[in-house]
């Protein structure tokens, strides 16, 4: 009970932490205390260790599966995963029944221990949670799955860890797909790329031939929509990631860009831009009818709908300055929302539907920052010289952006990264990429 | 009294002459210095020429699609050098400085770019000649990343499409 108590106590502290302007947020950042947890190897025997190097060609999957499980806690900021070295009780012995005392001494109070074989080309995994202060078990649960899936696996257990401590979904088994950069500022590649939410398993889905930006998945399947330069004509496109199908979004006689799925997957919300002219439209993907939204002279774009379809926030210009709006779904009821000192940009629903986030530019700085839908409760998660695009972690705790450093006259020093950060403003950390990296989408959990 | 109000009168016009040539002097070196007036480009060294004499490109202010009337001038020339080769299109390219969102760049170049082509149209160039593309703020010239670069990124482009 103690240990859940402290759990409760973590997340009113985060919830309180609401309350801070940035500057308090970014003084006390890191000062949390996570919840020390015991990630016990998955206990595998040596019949099932050979049929793994067989399969995966990696001996010690068990091992390897808790790695994936402890970096994930970590990164969270709510865990800290406590030295394997100090660990007193062999793996198996720990999956039946754990020695508390043992466990207590290390100061754990939760411990996630396992067990996975490997036959007939099948990877069985069973792992229970335990609760060391209580003495008891909290949660214990088997799958089957190909071997190649182990990774995956361990971002399963993750969810499942976080949720049973946090009473909330995790974002562990997800995706992130990108626009991976190479090569100089005026000549920049940008190829789609695709990776598990942890930076592995990175996969790129074009060659580079042409500009591909601002990917997004359909929250509801394995569809991306972007916008490609394909033959010098700027339009969004929606493409299959399981099947590598792609196609062009409607039949525009100009640039369209700035897609976005619907929450129910259902259509493609977008700006289109006829004669200098950005509007909002949708296109239904079964029906393919499209439907214009906004119909104004300034700068329409950046659209988002609210997780119940009934709102859209979107980026205008229609003050002079770049402004966030709300409306309805038909285009009715422009409000709008942002109200403070500087530009402001990018906004994005969350899936929670209770806050916007958004880009911000005041003074030469960059900002991501959260609001109220009404555009109340602004608060400002991070300052940087350069930085935008954020995009929701399905459990809508956890944001993903990119960042720019600033160039020297020749060019020089310029790189691009993914950064992530919790809601609280807490917990700031680069997102490792195989390459510079930008316009990050987060995927929705792919196992629920 | 006359003879004293007109030396003051003189006097006046001599300080205000020194403050003119004062910032004369200081215009001349933040020209040297910066090649920018306002924070629009007033510079040539990215400027390629369609033809002799021709500039294909015009510069704008942060966030704004206002032609200035250096680039008006420029847009003239274009359009005249299009009468003359009436078998050329072109395609007008827009372009954002790196200190904007990505797609409110894209938009803002769309914008930029329409600028330039109206201005052509207005000048007696068909339509159905040009074409544009916004690139937002993926395309710089100049990779620095300070005002100036950014004043020499902030541009629309006539390239010759055929």
């Amino acid at each position: 009970m103690i240990r859940i108590f402290n759990l409760f106590f973590i997340i009113f502290f985060l919830l309180s932490a609401k309350a801070y302007p940035l500057i308090e947020i970014d003084i006390t950042r890191g000062n949390l205390d996570p919840l020390p947890i015991a990630v016990s190897p998955l206990f595998q025997d040596d019949s099932s260790k050979r049929n793994s190097i067989n399969e995966i060609k990696i001996e010690n999957v068990g091992s390897e599966i808790s790695l994936v499980v402890e970096n994930n806690l970590k990164i969270s900021g709510l865990f800290n995963p406590l030295s394997k070295e100090a660990f007193l009780q062999k793996p198996d012995i720990a999956h039946l029944k754990p020695r508390f005392e043992d466990w207590a001494l290390i100061k754990a109070q939760a411990l996630i221990t396992g067990k996975v074989t490997i036959e007939d080309k099948k990877l069985k995994v069973e792992f229970r949670l335990w609760d060391i202060l209580a003495g008891r078990e909290m949660m214990a649960l088997a799958f089957t799955t190909v071997p190649s899936n182990w990774r995956r696996v361990g971002h399963i257990i993750s969810d499942k860890v976080y949720e049973r401590l946090t009473g909330e979904k995790g974002y562990f088994d997800t995706r992130i797909i990108y626009v991976s950069e190479e090569g100089p500022k005026t000549a920049r590649v940008k190829k789609l790329a695709i990776m598990d939410q942890d930076g592995f398993n990175t996969k790129y889905l074009t060659l580079g031939n042409e500009l591909v930006l601002t990917p997004r998945f359909n929250p509801t399947s394995q569809m991306v929509t972007y916008l490609s330069y394909f033959k010098n004509l700027p339009r969004v496109y929606l493409l299959d990631i399981e099947t590598g199908t792609q196609e062009v979004v409607g039949d525009f006689p100009g640039m369209t860009f700035a897609p976005r799925f619907s929450p129910n997957g259902k259509k493609i919300i977008m700006s289109f831009a006829k004669d200098g002219n950005s509007d909002i439209y949708t296109m239904d993907l079964e029906n393919r009818i499209v439907e214009r939204i906004t119909n104004h002279p300034s700068i329409d774009t950046s659209p988002s709908y609210s997780p119940d379809n009934r709102f859209i926030t979107f980026n205008s210009d229609r003050s002079g300055f770049q402004q966030i709006y709300v409306m309805k779904s038909d285009g009715s009821n422009v409000k709008r929302i942002s109200f403070g000192k500087g530009l402001y940009g990018t906004p994005v629903w969350s899936p929670r539907g209770d806050l916007i986030a958004f880009t911000k530019l005041h003074k030469g700085k960059f900002y991501i920052g959260v609001m109220r839908t009404d555009g109340s409760g602004e608060r400002l998660l991070t300052e940087n010289y350069y930085q935008e695009a954020p995009s929701w972690s399905p459990n809508g705790r956890v944001l993903i952006f990119y960042r720019e450093t600033k160039s020297n006259d020749k060019g020089e020093g310029f790189s691009a990264k993914l950064w992530s950060i919790d809601l609280t403003g807490y917990n700031e950390r680069q997102v490792q990429t195989e390459t510079d990296a930008s316009d990050p989408s987060w995927s929705s959990l792919l196992s629920n | 009294m006359n003879f004293s109000k007109s030396f003051r009168n003189t006097f006046l016009v001599i300080l205000l002459s020194l403050i003119v040539s004062a910032c004369a002097t200081k215009t001349t070196t933040t020209k040297v210095e910066g090649q920018m007036q306002g924070d629009v480009y007033t510079g040539n060294d990215t400027v390629k020429y369609l033809a002799d004499g021709v500039p294909d490109r015009v510069f704008f202010a942060t966030n704004e699609s206002i032609l200035t009337t250096k680039s008006r001038d420029t847009l003239r020339k274009q359009a005249n050098w299009l009468r003359e080769n009436s078998s050329i299109n072109v395609v007008v390219e827009g372009h954002a400085d790196e200190r904007g969102t990505r797609e409110y760049n894209l938009a803002l170049g769309e914008r930029r770019a329409n600028a330039a082509k109206d201005y052509l149209i207005t000048y007696g160039i068909s339509a159905d000649r040009i074409s544009v593309i916004s690139y937002g703020k993926e395309r710089p010239v100049d990779s620095g990343s300070n005002p100036l670069s950014w004043s020499k990124n902030r541009r629309s482009v006539t390239v010759k499409a055929n």
